[in-house]
């Protein structure tokens, strides 16, 4: 195997182990530890993808989070990832990766031609362009902008990897794990404090790694490895790599991802993909380090034009040569270390210093090293379509205007310094204002807004022996004042080489007569014309020039363009950078998989499922499930090949005719108890209930205090000073809070405690007029009798040596019953009644006779009480009580819930008594009347009524007790339908109530 | 995410909590006459402040107390939490 670009005696990948991996097609092969771009560069290979508007060329920038290019699409296991950055993944055997935004392929893209017709993409192109007429839009411009555009594919199979998530509280969270993240987390950790360190990259250290410095009498790398070594073995302290903190939160929540199986071919077992850490922190450290920043030159985007860290890293840490004929153009020192590291490595490169005779320790060690160096030189023009292959330099004056002796010269790559930028993104997020700092021309967080600090070159101090000396002190401080330990470590003595000043000279004025076009933001194509021109046409705010240019969006976040832009938009309007401010930083600060976001909460886990006792008894006997909240009832039981229609009437049938058993344990069901507890209910229902006697079940209504209905059920008398309360399955958890609201804030005073029991108790309803019959046989020992048992009657019984009790009330409408038992016995329980009501023809029925029933009754429920109805509305004004005060009585004397028209509810028959009407119908006089033609009201629900074989619906209309006997009109235009009418009483079924008494 | 502290449980994450909203409302006694505007805005007007705000909160995933939190709604800082019983300052 031949890598003409990898080095042999320098890196830290594991050369022991080769690994072969596909990109585009083609197989090549790395080591053990390389990142994608690693081993493409020691492969030679530098083009990667095109550019998103013009579709240019695109190679490697950086060498981590700052890439902005290398975005690939990477598969691996039949699974796709889109928006990979090559510079963070690292290969294993069998990953395929290939380029994004190019077709027909990277060699040769169509797409190109934007290329050579940028004078019709300027800025604000979209806008301009893709307007009008809107009708364009969803046929013309946005398939051709997705086609243009875009970046990865995402997969539209269902994601197969486990994503975690995992919350986790310390005293100390600390991001990234540079000389600034190590020296305090070590200084904390020694001092007691509970840290989390995070570190981005596969390997801890950040730029000890790369730096040519000395601790405590070890190299920089030497340093950190027994630093983070000891730290691993503490157990206060929990160190992660491959882990981005990437969003800062209200109250010092910081949420980090984990990528823990990325860089394997595949997850292991018992190990998700990726994971979210919620992180609660008493403090943190924000040691993000700082990124370098381009300096503007003509096509400064051609592949080979690189920043000269990444030059620098990718020698030290992967053992790869960007170029072997380098060009070093830097404004400070930082570049002669890329070209002393080039140069060591038997590489001549040529250094092209922008200041006119600075002098320094690292520039007197690279003259002594015969490197050739340039001074009051720039980079003109990168020449060069695919891969830079020489460059246009010319000698600057010293007032940095005017260009001459231009001249070219031979290279194959470009490294580039201007300098850092400090990464300021999450104390932005926690809401730190941050201020302009002239001496490095970058911003720097200001006053701690949460409990946050920036420390090392995130906070601007570039010199190593500020930085461990700030990290140590910060280290002890902030663990000082959460542990009150006094354990103070000793700082180890740092060896470094000064550096001089810094050129604030960034961006190479044009040759005449040359359009050279000088990129800002590498990733979204904005360059130093596009923000001229937007300037031109008006725009000044930072944030509109943001997104008129589109300048720092996107996933890149402006981590490489933000400063330069915001330098060039000063210059043009003559202020200082402070005065023009800088864009807001959001979270994330990197792309984060929405598998992660989402975590384990996918398909059926995205809410709990609940399941009442007797479930495996329904699943057996061919239950068809529905949804009721969060809980699985049966809708129908079915037989042989009947439809739902067939089933839910037959199992209707049965009721009415003989007996049938419903599993009512979804209801709400509430304890209440107390002395006071009468005199609670009796505010909290809307009719009176003071005197209910012991033994003894009411039906009731309670109301918001805007009159609206919010609940009903009925309300049991166990004994004196406790109550069983029932309440809709949907409203169940709203009642609780509502009940709990009153008592603890609004009556204190009552002695009264209420709490949940639906999870307690198992419910069958038994109905029919065959129900006396079977509970006789059920209970051979109650006396259950119409007369020792009346309706609205409770007794408590022995069934089959289980304690049950028994309610006497109905929704059906027949005579019925409720039986409870703990719920370990709900199965028992259902067993019991099925196989003694076998002789009375029991069938089981399920949610939609259950409907069936109670809507023939017109028995309001959760379709009539929809959060818009007030107790008239639902014909249940006879439970308003006249004489007492309770909640939301004051609002229904408000003149729209007394008006003489007010709706209420109805029934509705066909009248061909076979067409169904669609609930959701409005109701119509005229049925050909203009559009809108004015409704009367809606369908709320409807049935096939089992008593009169025809359709019957519930609807609640205007001046509905006057409507009876009406011939109307249901419309429903989402079917299509318009349905002639007659309005009749919503009791259509026993009106006088006589069965449930029977 | 919000970091509440329940006087009850002690400090835990807004999402054991749900949101009761303006603590200051006071329910008009029972059986007491008031006119439709006093009841109305009882029911409908709130305050919606910049800055500090006494508002309800209730601890539904914990110990199911409503509590009093004293918030800054531009900047989410809480001052303080009371139970519901205690005299706020
Ligand atoms: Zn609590």
């Amino acid at each position: 195997m031949s890598q003409d670009f990898r080095l042999d005696n320098i890196g830290m990948v594991n050369r022991n182990k080769k690994i072969s991996f596909t990109f585009n097609g083609k197989k090549y092969f790395g080591y053990e530890g390389d990142t994608i771009a690693s081993a493409l560069i020691a492969n030679g290979v530098h083009l990667v993808g095109r550019s998103f508007k013009y579709h240019r060329p695109r190679g490697f920038f950086g060498v981590g989070v700052d890439e902005p290019y290398a975005i690939l699409q990477l598969e691996r296991n039949n699974e796709r990832d889109p928006n990979i950055r090559a510079t963070e993944q690292e290969i294993f055997e069998g990953l395929e990766v290939k380029s994004v935004n190019c077709w027909p392929s990277v060699n040769f893209d169509i797409g190109a031609i934007n290329n050579f017709l940028k004078m019709f993409f300027p800025a604000g192109f979209y806008y301009k362009t893709f307007m009008w007429p809107p009708s364009f839009w969803y046929k013309i411009y946005e398939p051709f902008i997705r086609m243009a555009a875009g970046f990865g594919e995402a997969s539209i199979k269902h994601d197969k990897e486990r994503y975690e998530h995992k919350y986790e509280y310390c005293d100390l969270l600390i991001t990234g794990s540079g000389p600034s993240g190590l020296a305090s987390a070590y200084a904390a950790a020694k001092n007691g404090a509970r840290v989390i360190l995070a570190e981005d990259k596969p390997r801890y250290g950040g730029s000890l790694l790369t730096s040519d410095v000395n601790i405590g009498n070890q190299t920089g790398a030497e340093w950190s490895e027994k630093i983070i070594t000891e730290l691993k073995s503490m157990s206060n302290v929990i160190v992660k790599n491959r882990s981005q903190v990437f969003g800062y939160y209200d109250h010092n929540m910081l949420v980090m991802s984990e990528r823990i199986s990325d860089h394997l071919p595949k997850t292991q077992k018992y190990l998700p993909k990726q994971r979210l850490w919620y992180i609660r922190a008493k403090e943190v450290l924000i040691s993000s380090g700082s990124i370098e920043r381009p300096l503007v030159f003509g096509n400064n985007d051609t592949p080979g034009v690189m920043l000269s860290s990444a030059a620098k890293e990718y020698m030290k840490v992967y053992g790869v040569l960007v170029g072997k004929k380098p060009l070093i153009f830097t404004n400070n020192d930082s570049g002669y270390e890329t070209a002393i590291e080039f140069k060591k490595n038997g590489v001549n490169p040529l250094i092209l210093d922008t200041r006119k005779e600075p002098s320094s320790d690292i520039i007197s060690e690279a003259k002594n090293l015969g490197i050739e160096i340039k001074f009051s030189h720039v980079v003109v023009a990168a020449k060069g379509y695919k891969k830079v292959k020489s460059a246009d330099i010319a000698k600057i004056s010293d007032n940095k205007k005017d260009l001459s002796n231009i001249e070219n010269i031979k290279c194959d790559c470009i490294c580039v310094s201007g300098f850092w930028t400090p990464s300021i993104h999450l104390a932005s997020q926690s809401g730190n204002k941050s201020e302009f700092n002239e001496k490095i021309d970058a911003f720097i967080p200001k006053k701690s807004k949460q409990k946050e600090n920036t420390i090392g070159s995130a906070n601007g101090k570039f010199t190593l022996e500020e930085t461990i000396n700030e990290a140590f002190d910060k280290g002890y401080e902030v663990s000082n004042k959460i542990t009150e330990n006094n354990n103070k470590v000793s700082i180890p003595t740092v060896v470094e080489k000064k550096s001089t000043e810094h050129d604030k000279f960034w961006c190479v004025p044009l040759p005449k007569g040359k359009s050279y076009k000088r990129f800002l933001d590498f990733q979204n194509d904005v360059a130093v014309s596009d923000i001229e021109l937007a300037l031109r046409e008006g725009f000044r705010s930072i944030e509109h020039v943001k997104r008129y240019t589109t300048l720092g969006m996107a996933t890149d976040q402006g981590k490489t363009s933000n400063l330069n832009g915001l330098q060039l938009v000063s210059d043009i309007e003559n202020k200082v950078v402070p005065q023009v401010g800088h864009t807001t930083f959001r979270p994330p600060y990197t792309p984060v998989s929405i598998g992660a976001i989402v975590g384990r909460e996918v398909g059926k886990h995205s809410k709990p499922t609940r399941k009442s006792p007797m479930h495996e008894w329904h699943e057996k006997n061919n239950a068809v499930f529905v949804d009721a909240g969060v809980w699985l009832r049966p809708r129908y039981y079915k037989q042989g090949n009947e439809t739902l229609f067939e089933a839910s009437k037959r199992e209707a049938k049965n009721v009415r005719k003989n007996v049938g058993v419903c599993d009512v344990t979804t209801l709400g069901k509430i304890d209440v108890k107390g002395p006071d507890a009468a005199e609670f209910l009796n505010r909290v229902y809307t009719n009176a209930w003071l005197k209910l006697p012991v033994g003894k079940a009411r039906y009731g209504v309670m109301l918001r205090e805007d009159g609206i209905v919010m609940d009903d059920g009925t309300t049991t008398r166990i004994s004196e000073n406790h109550y069983h309360m029932t309440t809709t399955t949907a409203q169940a958890a709203n009642v609780l809070s509502h009940l709990e609201y009153y008592l603890q804030l609004v009556w204190p005073e009552l002695n009264v405690n209420v709490v949940s029991t639906t999870e307690q108790w198992a419910g069958a309803a038994i109905a029919g007029p065959n129900s006396r019959a079977l509970l006789m046989k059920l209970f051979p020992n109650t006396d259950v009798s119409n007369e020792g048992l009346p309706f609205m009657g409770y007794k408590e019984a022995d069934l089959f040596g289980i304690p049950a009790k028994i309610y006497r009330i109905s929704f059906s409408g027949e005579l019925a019953y409720e039986v409870n038992v703990e719920s370990d016995y709900g199965n028992f329980m259902w067993e019991k009644i099925i196989e003694v009501g076998k002789e009375f023809q029991i069938q089981p029925y399920g949610t939609e006779a259950l409907s069936t029933l109670r809507i023939e009754m017109g028995h309001v429920a959760g379709s009539e009480l929809d959060g818009r109805t007030i107790p008239h509305d639902a014909s249940l004004e006879g439970l308003v009580s006249k004489k007492k005060d309770f909640i939301g009585k004051r609002s229904l004397s408000r003149s729209a819930f007394t008006k003489s028209d007010r709706e209420k509810i109805v029934g509705v028959v066909p009248l061909d008594k076979t067409t169904s009407i669609p609930e959701g119908s409005y109701i119509v006089k005229d049925p050909k009347a203009k559009l809108p033609n004015p409704k009367l009201g809606h369908v709320s629900a409807s049935c096939w009524s089992v008593e009169y074989d025809n359709p019957f619906s519930l609807a609640i209309i205007k001046d509905g007790k006057n409507m009876i006997g009406q011939k109307l009109f249901a419309m429903s235009p989402l079917k299509n339908k318009t349905i002639p009418v007659e309005i009749v009483s919503s009791h259509y079924v026993d009106p006088e109530g006589k069965r449930v008494r029977a | 995410m919000l970091y509440i502290f329940c006087p009850h449980c002690g400090s835990r994450s807004q999402n054991e909590f749900a949101y009761g909203g303006d603590a200051t409302v006071k329910r008009p006694e029972l059986n007491k006459e008031i006119s439709d505007q006093e009841w109305n805005n009882f029911v409908y007007l709130r305050k919606s402040p910049r800055g500090k705000h006494l508002e309800l909160w209730h601890h539904i995933s914990g110990c199911r107390q409503w509590i009093k939190v004293e918030r800054d709604t531009s900047t989410h800082e809480i001052f303080k939490t009371y139970k519901a019983d205690e005299l706020t300052e």
